[in-house]
């Protein structure tokens, strides 16, 4: 469960000030998947790093899960972030020299998780993330759709609260990019995963079942997609 | 997170980029390896000089003239030039003083020596039986000077191995011969055994005849040059020099000890005087090879802050991921440790290699001791830890949010 109240960033440099946000407020309850939409500059990706309790607002309460993050130190927004958020980046950020697995089980290296352990679940996660097989492959071996798989399976091995992708298709082809969307629309019914999505296409928004439109630092339209894109691949 | 998971992400680390990490361990083992090799070949020379000095005698006090100063004369000649010192001085201390073990006095100086066709110009010690014993001198044909020969004022002769080469070339028969020392004729009776050293005050470059006989026949007095005295053991040589400092003060009928005519040494003193110098010699060797050591850590923390940078993303990502910046910072310390740690290890090898080269093709002796292969293990992780620190910390520190835009 997220809730966001009256949130504002400010980003001063030098004697400049830049109002990233102004006063966003919205709640995402456990179970949506909702995209935040915006242009280029609107402020989605400063909502993300707040989101993603990768940044703290100048100003509001942000809670997650009921507890209040903003005023948190830097290691303590670490533990929030290990223990309840996935990434997946535009640019995957997998680690190239490393094998499929060893990229998925990374997050529990820092839970202290035993290394048994670890790829246990990481396979588990593989599977639900739609990757079944070349597990002991270099990451950098592997095509783009299959690459954001592995980011997807990585930002779920924790079972966090919320995976937050920040514009997951963006460096990918229609077609695998259509793959990718499927993913997270089966973790959403089937797993009934919390699923953030941040895009400035309307045509990937249209995949969520709620749509978040962010221009110039408001949120300006709360939209329920009722006429929602239902994607349903054999992978 | 736990160790084994970060030596497994160092060794990673490490393995994925050979060559660059393979030449920065470079610069580590040429730092270490020449420190090692340096102060071996300090500790070597300390080793050969500390041998040299027990081999002219163990525990051993020696007593000699102090200054010669004539009335009304400000000229000195110098220590040792005095005749202060005579055989009556030798018997007292042999009587008197009860942890001298053997006592002998020499009076030594250079004479021309002529035996048949060839000549030459050496040191000719007077000296009696106990000689051998204190002055750690061994015979290798016929036999020392006995009591006998002293108390009869034989002129009989014993050769020091090069005087021997000399005077009669190696192949010659020596023993029996006569030689003649400042137109005294001496019957050759022995030949020492070779000591090592070489050049000026070699001791293998000398002639021994009784002291009585030198002393009636070459020198013309009955002063002694040096009387040499063995201690029991090493504790007592301090009680020694002091029982014959105040025996000889009284004997001399001196009472303030600056005015004496005498100086008393202590093996122990002149082995430290030397060991001080040879350890300078050491610092200063190991200093040189120190500043190589430096440049190698510096070229550790330039591959660090590459790497750093390098991998500014997937510090974004681990930051994004739950890693603290505890986690950040002992990843990249314990690579430049790892690296540092390496390069130490293979740098105790080379320095051991290139000690043992220079024992091997310079003749210099050379000693790894265990305390310089701990220091080097020391310093080279100290090294890593110093030369760490700074990027492990710029990595740390890194905003999560601006290392994942990096590009």
């Amino acid at each position: 469960m997220i809730e966001c109240k009256n949130i504002t960033k400010i980003y001063k440099s030098g004697s400049v000030e830049t109002t990233a946000l102004k006063n966003v407020s919205f709640k995402i309850t456990d179970g949506e998947f909702v995209a935040i939409m915006g242009p280029s500059g609107s402020g989605k990706s400063t909502l993300m790093h707040i989101l993603g309790c990768l940044d703290t607002p100048t100003n509001g309460s942000y809670s997650l899960d009921n507890q209040d993050v903003a005023k948190m130190s830097d290691d303590e927004l670490a533990d929030i972030r290990k223990n309840k958020i996935g990434f997946v980046f535009q640019s995957f950020n997998l680690l190239p020299r490393a094998t499929v697995l060893r990229n998925v089980a990374l997050p529990l290296v820092y839970a202290g998780i035993p290394r048994a352990q670890r790829e246990e679940k990481a396979k588990q996660v593989l599977l639900s993330a739609g990757l079944t097989k070349d597990w002991d492959h270099l990451s950098n071996q592997l095509s783009g759709g299959q690459m954001q798989r592995v980011a997807i399976a990585r930002a779920l091995i924790t079972n966090p609260a919320i995976v937050l992708a920040d514009e997951p298709t963006g460096n990918l082809d229609t077609k695998t990019g259509e793959i990718v969307l499927d993913t997270f629309q089966q973790l959403n019914t089937k797993e009934k995963r919390t699923i953030v999505l941040i895009t400035h296409e309307r045509y990937v928004a249209e995949h969520a079942s709620r749509i978040l439109h962010i221009l110039d630092g408001e949120i300006v339209e709360d939209e329920k997609n009722i006429q929602r894109r239902i994607l349903n691949h054999k992978s | 997170m736990k160790i084994n998971d970060l030596f497994q992400e160092t060794f990673s680390a490490i393995n994925s980029n050979k060559a660059r990490s393979g030449l920065t361990i470079l610069g580590i083992v040429i730092g270490i390896g020449s420190v090692i090799a340096m102060i071996s070949i300090g500790q070597g020379a300390q080793n050969s000089i500390q041998a040299s000095i027990q081999s002219i005698g163990s525990n051993l006090v020696l007593v000699m003239p102090g200054f010669q100063s004539g009335v009304g004369t400000q000229v000195s000649s110098g220590r040792g030039s005095a005749q202060t010192l005579t055989q009556a001085d030798a018997d007292a201390i042999k009587t008197d003083i009860l942890f001298a073990k053997a006592v002998a006095p020499e009076i030594s100086r250079r004479y021309q020596v002529t035996a048949k066709s060839r000549n030459t110009n050496t040191q000719v010690v007077g000296t009696v039986a106990a000689y051998p014993e204190v002055r750690n001198v061994q015979i290798d044909t016929g036999s020392f000077i006995s009591d006998q020969n002293v108390s009869s004022l034989s002129k009989v002769a014993v050769l020091g191995p090069t005087t021997r080469d000399d005077l009669f070339g190696s192949s010659t028969e020596a023993i029996g011969q006569t030689i003649r020392i400042n137109k005294v004729n001496f019957k050759i009776i022995g030949i020492t055994k070779t000591k090592g050293g070489t050049g000026f005050g070699s001791q293998d470059d000398m002639i021994f005849v009784p002291l009585s006989t030198a002393q009636r026949f070459l020198a013309g007095n009955t002063y002694v040059t040096t009387i040499s005295v063995e201690a029991d053991n090493q504790n007592d040589m301090a009680t020694i020099q002091q029982q014959i400092t105040d025996l000889l003060l009284q004997r001399h009928n001196i009472s303030n000890v600056q005015l004496a005519d005498f100086q008393v040494l202590n093996q122990q003193d002149i082995a430290q005087t030397a060991s001080s110098v040879t350890n300078t010699l050491a610092i200063l060797l190991a200093s040189i090879a120190g500043i190589s050591l430096i440049v190698g850590g510096i070229g550790i923390m330039n591959m660090m802050l590459t790497t750093v940078t390098e991998r500014t993303r997937e510090i974004g990502l681990r930051k994004a991921i739950g890693a603290k910046k505890k986690d950040i910072s002992l990843q990249f310390l314990s690579e430049s440790v790892m690296l540092t740690f390496l390069g130490g290890l293979f740098g105790v090898f080379l320095g051991w290699i290139l000690a043992f080269c220079v024992t091997q093709f310079a003749g210099i002796a050379t000693k790894v001791s265990l305390s310089s292969v701990l220091l080097a293990f020391g310093v080279s992780a100290a090294i890593g830890i110093i030369f760490g620190y700074y990027p492990a910390r710029r990595a740390a520190n890194l905003n999560p949010i601006e290392a994942l835009r990096y590009e």
